[in-house]
């Protein structure tokens, strides 16, 4: 408690559940466990950044999500967004492609490009990335169910081009224990699933040792209601999970947890998460040197995309939208974070436009050129109060941690349902803090427009001509395959799962005969099945 | 591939028959946060909610409403696919006889779109940031 809080002010308490004070001094500092865990950039801990000269000596990557439509019409976008200054790629993809499902099914009737780009077989990934030079723009894909299949044919692709796959650098999302939480684009059950995680990251480690096969997402699990520190926490319970299947099979931790990767989330009070980011850096740290006995620093460093904050904008006046990306990229910016993304303000809408998506990264342009943010490392480091929250935000995490552990494991709690039924609860709570006016919401709980104006937002056409096209080159592709050598690939893919290899070697081999994502996919089903949800309220 | 659940509402009233609400998610979209949320509104407010979990297809969606013998059926649609799912999927309620049942849907739902879905039949269409009272009041005052 803080005994300065005179008693005409009500306490403030922010969504992690710790209280704010309205004055910080060093004595909180002290209280709250000093400066041990500061360090210098670029040193263990790493609360400061994980470089020494961080964004002086490069800003962070540009990298907005994008994909619609067939293969050309992503392709297309991706070229306007690079010719723009974005620096990186973030492919998205439709739903039949992260389920799993071919264009021609039945169930990707009417879903084939709507939020993303279709991809069926190798040939569409060739057409997807033609003309950009992957040394110099790295590609993430946001593929989970289907990432094995993704990440093989992505190297596959940069093979066939020419690229050393040894130097590619890149990643693939690939965090499945999250699409059980939220997001729901899993397919096999959480055993096989886990294991598909620990096939790609041994295998990267050995074939492709600069790509980062995982990126595990604190920022889903935020938005479907989890608190900032829950966010963090239940993200490095999760990546302990696939570091201890990677382990289990003998791989050192130092071969590969330098590629593991993180997503965050950048909505809410802007102290909060910038503490929760600065915490979260040295606690993973922590655990690297202290549980994992990892000895290299890449091992240890938090690297991140610190991005989107769909959850914090609003359907009501969306050009506020603008104004909240603008301070979300303040955030993600003071956050130290490696690479930036920002939800584009029609989001709550549609499908970015060009229009909108150039907004978003001039936002983040503008805080490169004009704001400062680049010139001095963690500016914010050494304030009485940022000092303070990162500390009990750091301490926080632990506990919740722990609370995990103490009830079985994350894994455990993922697959009974447990943490969905808690993240849920909390949404609904703050839905209903929304809709009362407790958690105030410019536009939305205050400060409404007397009468609704109409938006003007443009909205993304869907083209049910680029599904029939879709389809068409799909055929095309099967008519000029060698059938013989696609058979043989998927029986090895069919035999791997059944005996245990790891499985990327047959996937690879299956993309390269131009088997597609479906019927790779089918063949796993048949020995691992398909997850079912557990339902709880 | 369906998973359903009856999840009793806190506000039961003994002998009477509460109302039934199918509350589905359909086709491939992912997005549940939403949906669970509802299911929990719609609980407190007294309903009985029978959630189907993910990627239900239309003929799914159609023989629960029959089967667990509803008075709503409700989609939540994020993704924007609701205009080829409930095109879909209101010829087979017809064909159910559920016609004279209340069908609703939430979500991502352009504005454009919303007269075609209530000549579909939808007659409640609750856009992103509609209120979850407004939800629940609306099955309460049409539910037949």
């Amino acid at each position: 408690m803080n005994d300065r809080l005179s008693p005409e002010l009500r306490p403030v308490i922010n969504e992690s559940g710790l209280e704010v004070q309205p004055l910080y001094t060093a004595a909180d500092v002290e209280e709250s466990g000093g400066l041990e865990m500061l360090g210098e950039p670029g040193q263990y801990p790493f609360t400061r950044g994980i470089h020494r000269l961080m964004y002086r000596k490069q800003p962070w990557t540009m990298r907005q999500y994008a994909g619609f439509g067939n293969p050309h019409e992503t392709n297309q976008r991706f070229k306007y967004l690079i010719a723009n200054g974005q620096t990186g790629l973030n492919v998205a993809f439709d739903l039949p492609t992260q389920i799993g499902l071919d264009s021609d099914d039945p169930m990707a009737e009417g879903e084939i490009g709507r939020v993303g780009m279709s991809i069926d077989t190798l040939r569409d990934v060739e057409i997807a990335f033609d003309g950009i030079d992957l040394a110099k723009i790295t590609v993430s894909m946001t593929i989970n169910g289907a990432a094995a299949i993704l990440i093989a044919m992505y190297l596959a692709m940069a093979e066939k081009r020419g690229y050393d796959v040894k130097q590619l650098r890149g990643t693939a999302q690939n965090d499945i224990l999250k699409e059980f939480i939220g997001r729901g684009t899993w397919i096999f059950p959480v055993e096989p699933s886990i294991r598909l995680v620990g096939d790609t990251i041994e295998y990267c480690a050995e074939h492709a040792p600069k790509y980062s096969p995982v990126s595990v997402c604190g920022y889903h699990i935020r938005e479907s209601g989890a608190t900032p520190a829950q966010e963090m926490a239940y993200a490095f319970c999760i990546a302990k999970a696939y570091a201890d299947e990677v382990i289990r099979r003998g791989v050192p931790v130092d071969e590969f947890a330098g590629r593991l990767s993180y997503n965050f989330n950048i909505f809410g009070n802007l102290f909060e998460q910038i503490c929760k980011f600065r915490a979260g850096r040295s606690l993973w740290a922590k655990i690297m040197k202290e549980q994992y006995r990892a000895e290299k620093p890449g091992s240890m460093w938090l690297r991140m995309i610190a991005a989107g904050g769909g959850g914090g904008l609003t359907f009501e006046q969306p050009e506020m939208n603008i104004v909240r990306g603008a301070y979300y990229a303040l955030i993600s910016a003071l956050s130290g974070t490696q690479t930036m993304a920002l939800c584009s303000y029609d989001e709550a809408y549609t499908i970015p436009t060009e229009y909108s998506a150039r907004i978003s990264l001039r936002t983040m342009q503008i805080l490169i050129e004009e704001m400062g943010l680049t010139e001095t490392v963690d500016p914010l480091g050494g304030s009485f109060y940022v000092e303070t929250m990162t500390n009990r935000m750091r301490a926080k995490m632990e506990e919740i941690m722990a609370e995990v552990d103490a009830a079985g494991g994350i894994v455990k709690l993922v697959s009974d349902g447990t943490i969905q039924a808690k993240v849920s609860e909390q949404a609904y709570r703050m839905q209903r803090n929304i809709e009362s006016g407790a958690f105030p919401k410019v536009g939305v709980n205050c400060y409404r427009n007397e009468k609704e104006e109409d938006h003007p937002v443009e909205f993304h056409p869907y083209n049910e001509e680029d599904a029939r096209l879709q389809i068409e080159s799909l055929n095309r592709v099967r008519a000029e395959r060698d059938e013989a050598q696609v058979a043989r690939a998927l029986a090895r893919v069919s035999a791997d799962a059944r005996s245990g290899v790891n499985l990327m070697p047959a996937i690879v081999e299956a993309v390269k005969a131009y088997a597609s994502v479906g019927e790779i996919t089918r063949e796993m089903v048949q020995v691992f099945g398909r997850y079912r949800e557990p339902i709880r309220f | 591939m369906s998973t359903t659940t009856v999840a009793a509402g806190a506000a039961a009233q003994a002998g009477t028959r509460r109302i039934r609400v199918l509350l589905a998610k359909p086709g491939l979209d992912g997005h549940d946060q939403g949906v669970k949320v509802v299911a929990r509104a719609m609980m407190d407010a007294g309903f009985e909610v029978i959630y189907t979990g993910l990627r239900q297809m239309p003929e799914a969606v159609a023989r629960m409403a029959l089967d667990e013998d509803v008075d709503v059926i409700a989609l939540s649609s994020l993704a924007g696919s609701h205009l080829p799912f409930c095109r879909k999927l209101a010829p087979l309620l017809e064909a159910n006889g559920l016609r004279d049942k209340l069908w609703i849907i939430g979500g991502n739902l352009p504005a454009q779109d919303h007269d075609a879905l209530r000549a579909l039949g939808f007659s409640g269409v609750f856009p992103t940031g509609s209120k979850l009272d407004a939800v629940c009041d609306y099955i309460r005052e049409n539910v037949k």
